[in-house]
């Protein structure tokens, strides 16, 4: 259950500006949810690649990776640095089917 | 008064945030068919705008991820996304919440679906709406298929969806149009984006301009999941589409743009008449 509150933290900061400013300063935000210790880690690093790994949605990822100001290439990048370091996604539909040295649409 | 206009399109967020990585001469030929489908449905002159998206997790969680939802205000506000990322401004745009519920109401006849009073929309929506609404001036109706957090809705479910809403635009008297907004093959926000099955995409899209409902209604998720990716299973949408024009299609462009992560379609489909 802990991908799901995972999840439901950047669903919710997602869609709420607010929330993404208290994110910067405030970790209190994550009070409620229930989180694994590395789900934290991951977070308060905005390790793209370790939250991916763990089963992030594509979509979630993807508009957090937005408002955080990561740049595209960057983006698919950290993914696949993600899947060199930690191993192949854990869960979900957004699995991994290229090699980490590809780049599909050359970024 | 009916259904005057049905189409689907592309609604990837690269196809506006990330255009200049595109090859300049297949972009704009992509972007002057979101113009003649612009033109068209100026030209049925509808009242408001059905947008039948697969939305992205700006509204709806696995808390509480209903199959169907349909909204039902006077605005909406989006899209979600960072706006300098995305490039689209974020606005208010007009809805009908005496029409949704008349539509809604319809619908429920033959299918279970959920209404929202608050929704915001997201590129699903935001991207088609920059090329078909550019002065943002027609009413929208949100429209959302779960095709993101499964167990998915079956794509039998997506048809009768479409056959009921269908039903419900020709009980009004508004001038109702419907778009899908998808994608076909595609593996998007992965580190896959810029994947596309064009050999799939092309029989795919046979399969809706021929309107066979049969064809289009035989993919499991699991084949899709396989051969085109989890953003395949926004195909929904255009089977809705399929079923409440019920007439056959025509696909103005269809181009794989691998930045834009997605094989880009634009498409129209007669709106079959329907006995009273």
């Amino acid at each position: 259950m802990s991908l799901y509150y995972l999840q439901k933290l950047l669903y919710n900061m997602n869609r709420d500006p607010a929330l993404q400013k208290r994110f910067a300063n405030d970790l209190t935000l994550f009070d409620g949810y229930e989180l694994t210790e590395e789900e934290r880690e991951a977070l308060t690093r905005g390790d793209i690649g370790l939250l991916y790994v763990l089963g992030v949605n594509g979509q979630i990822l993807m508009h957090f990776a937005a408002f955080r100001g990561v740049a595209w290439k960057d983006y698919l990048e950290g993914m696949r640095e993600g899947v060199r370091k930690y191993g192949p996604v854990r869960a979900g539909v957004y699995a991994m089917t290229s090699r980490t040295d590809e780049k599909v649409a050359g970024l | 008064m009916s259904l005057v206009f049905a189409g689907v399109c592309s609604h990837a967020p690269g196809i506006v945030a990330r255009s200049e990585l595109a090859e300049p001469a297949v972009r704009e030929a992509f972007y002057a068919n979101y113009g003649k489908m612009r033109e068209a449905l100026e030209t049925a002159r509808p009242d408001a705008l059905v947008m039948i998206a697969a939305e992205h997790f700006a509204n709806f969680f696995m808390n509480n991820m209903p199959c169907y939802a349909i909204g039902m205000a006077d605005h909406y506000d989006g899209p979600i996304e960072d706006e300098s990322w995305l490039r689209i401004k974020r606005r208010r745009y007009s809805g009908s919440a005496d029409l949704s519920r008349r539509l809604i109401a319809t619908v429920m006849n033959d299918v279970d679906v959920a209404y929202a009073e608050e929704w915001k929309l997201d590129h699903g929506i935001a991207v088609p709406l920059h090329f078909l609404t550019p002065r943002y001036d027609l009413k929208i109706v949100p429209v959302n298929i779960n095709c993101q957090g499964p167990p998915l809705t079956p794509l039998k479910r997506a048809w009768a969806f479409g056959e009921a809403l269908r039903r419900a635009a020709d009980a009004v008297p508004e001038r109702i149009a419907v778009v899908g907004t998808g994608g076909i093959s595609h593996w998007p926000a992965t580190p896959d984006s810029g994947k596309i099955n064009e050999t799939w995409d092309r029989e795919f899209l046979a399969r809706w301009k021929r309107n066979d409902k049969a064809a289009l209604l035989s993919y499991t998720d699991e084949a899709i999941y396989r051969d085109a990716g989890q953003g395949a299973f926004e195909i929904r949408t255009f089977i809705s589409v399929a079923a409440a024009a019920g007439g056959a299609g025509q696909v103005w462009f269809y181009a794989p743009i691998p930045v834009f992560a997605v094989g880009c379609t634009i498409g129209v489909m007669d709106v079959q008449r329907r006995a009273a």
